[in-house]
């Protein structure tokens, strides 16, 4: 893998460094050319392409020309200004509910389990991702089925009662409501969450605890002023990896949800595969990536600020 | 009364722990379960009669079994690509410095930062406006895209751990370069590699959002045909070929950890 060819051993030793010195500085430029050519050309140029397409007009049978239209952002934005809202809202309430469901079992992994266990419950983290998620986001049908134990259990609970009033469910069912789709949601990106707040967790000095508990904290303060300060990258990271991913999905709004709870992905997806509009298409994905980039950063400088209080 | 409400609040963690793992496995359960099933009609999400049909027939059912391998063929070339491309680059990135270090990192960190539908449509852009017919090629194209970013991550968090100074002294017991790097380096790396590929593999065999907007007509991956089979009528086998992936998951992983354990035993 190393472009510089071996000499010959007997007068290497000495004359190595002088004779290899400009080769060396190529050799990561060689390295690095194949992949980063990969990357710019399937990555970096349809980002940029996709821009010029989104002010583009035509058709599939006449071809696209760039018109400078910029009105198709703003009609994208108008139509699908709902699909915005509840991209974002659900994404958020995924994110929050997959680092409440999450930090418990990470802290599990980290702190309660001794190691066989900790590999037992590790290995079931990671598992279910080798069954296409697919099939196991289908599966959420059979278990939130109308008159399903789930449902009857949340109904007898009288929990269906308060998400009937937070608009989150409606009648006795869950298949078809956004509570369904972020359900899926939660489920689907769950691990993602999990995997680095357990990697900053599993860093953390036991002693520290005991040190705290000397002084007199009590379990709830060490967790506050001890344990999650210093998992923070962890919960930064983890909420990263649930937030975006999440944003983009169309598949839980798909299978789980109804056409009221389609997200933007629903929406781009349509206008690429079904509507053939593509530069609406374009609009829609340059609008979300924009966004998510927007929100990305502001919470990355939020949260780096917090980290230094 | 009063000693359960004690224990459970000592063990609340783990309580919600536990909660959060059954979360996370119960939709398994349910399509194992359910890969015994003989449903009524096209759907399978109730419960109807026993049967082991599914099983005995894993690959009973039109073109299921052509996308499973379809799938794998272009899990086993993305991974082969990706990781390639992917080691060269973290081995860069992590033993040299130079110029356009920073925009390299950036160009690696950006995939990852995607939505995934965002580059799944303007790969698929791009390929509309060239006239490139969609199909096999087009499809490992974008995987190799996707997968390479999380290969140099593996790679160089274990190329950045290694201790420089056993390919010193490699050299020092007169290694050629190319001895080194193939006897120590490349030894040493082999976790890495080995993780990087190991999630390249997984990531390209359950790709659907990426697949969907770069593949064919005549082009169908394994989630692409339980996608459409979700719309049609889902046959049972979809739920034993879930749970077969999984249980050679789970039994693959252990056997890993029983060999290193082994080993570490041994040694």
């Amino acid at each position: 893998m190393t472009t510089t060819a071996p000499a010959a051993p007997s007068q290497a030793v000495p004359l190595e460094p002088a004779e290899r010195k400009p080769k060396r500085k190529l050799t990561p430029y060689w390295l690095l050319l194949p992949g980063i050519v990969w990357l710019v050309v399937f990555f970096a140029v349809p980002m940029l392409y996709q821009g010029s397409t989104s002010l583009q007009t035509g058709s599939l049978e006449e071809g696209f020309k760039v018109t400078w239209h910029f009105s198709t952002y703003w009609d994208a934005v108008v139509e699908y200004k709902w699909h915005f809202v509840r991209s974002f809202s659900y994404a958020a309430v995924a994110t929050v509910l997959c680092l409440v469901i999450g930090y418990p079992l990470a802290y599990t992994i980290a702190f309660k389990a001794n190691r066989r266990w900790r590999n037992v419950i590790l290995i079931l983290v990671i598992a279910p991702f080798f069954t296409s998620f697919l099939i196991r986001t289908l599966a959420w049908k059979t278990i939130l089925s109308d008159g399903g134990p789930v449902v009857g259990a949340l109904n007898a609970l009288h929990v269906l009662d308060v998400t009937n009033a937070l608009g989150l469910t409606s009648g006795d069912r869950v298949l078809a409501t956004p509570l369904a789709v972020v359900c899926g949601l939660t489920y689907n990106f769950l691990p993602f969450m999990i995997l680095p707040l357990y990697t900053s967790l599993e860093r953390i000095d036991p002693r520290l605890h005991e040190a705290a508990g000397d002084l007199y904290a009590r379990p709830f303060t060490t967790f506050r002023k001890v344990t999650f300060p210093i998992s923070l990258p962890g919960v930064v990271a983890g909420t990263l990896l649930t937030f975006i991913p999440a944003s983009g999905d169309y598949i839980n709004a798909q299978l789980l949800g109804s056409p009221s709870e389609q997200m933007v992905g629903n929406g781009i997806q349509k206008q690429f595969l079904n509507v053939l509009d593509y530069p609406t298409a374009a609009a829609l994905s340059f609008v979300l990536m924009a966004l998510i980039l927007g929100m990305v950063t502001v919470y990355m400088r939020k949260a780096g600020t917090e980290e230094l209080v | 009364m009063s000693r359960i409400l004690k224990w459970v609040r000592a063990h609340l963690v783990v309580l919600a722990g536990l909660l959060a793992l059954a979360y996370l496995v119960l939709p398994n359960l349910v399509v194992l379960a359910f890969s015994f099933n003989k449903p009524v009609g096209k759907f399978n999400y109730e419960w109807n009669e026993f049967s082991t049909d599914a099983w005995t027939n894993p690959c009973g059912v039109a073109d299921m079994c052509q996308s499973l391998s379809l799938s794998l063929r272009i899990a086993v070339l993305a991974t082969v690509g990706a990781t390639v491309l992917g080691t060269m680059v973290a081995f860069a990135l992590a033993r040299y410095r130079f110029r356009g270090r920073s925009a390299t990192t950036a160009m690696i960190f950006l995939p990852m930062a995607m939505p995934e539908v965002v580059m799944a449509a303007s790969l698929g852009t791009l390929f509309l406006n060239m006239r490139i017919p969609f199909g096999f090629t087009t499809i490992l194209i974008a995987h190799i895209m996707f997968c390479l970013s999380f290969v140099v991550t593996a790679v160089k968090a274990r190329v950045m751990s290694m201790d420089p100074r056993l390919e010193q002294a490699a050299q020092d017991l007169y290694a050629t370069p190319t001895q080194t790097f193939l006897r120590v380096t490349l030894p040493l790396a082999a976790p890495g590699i080995a993780a990087g590929a190991l999630l390249s593999f997984a990531l390209s065999f359950d790709d659907f959002i990426i697949t969907q907007f770069n593949s064919g007509p005549t082009t169908v991956t394994f989630p692409m045909f339980v996608w459409g089979a979700s719309q049609r009528g889902i046959p049972v086998q979809v739920n034993v070929i879930g749970t077969a992936m999984f249980v050679a998951a789970v039994a693959l992983t252990v056997a890993g950890q029983w060999l290193g354990n082994r080993r570490k035993a041994t040694a």
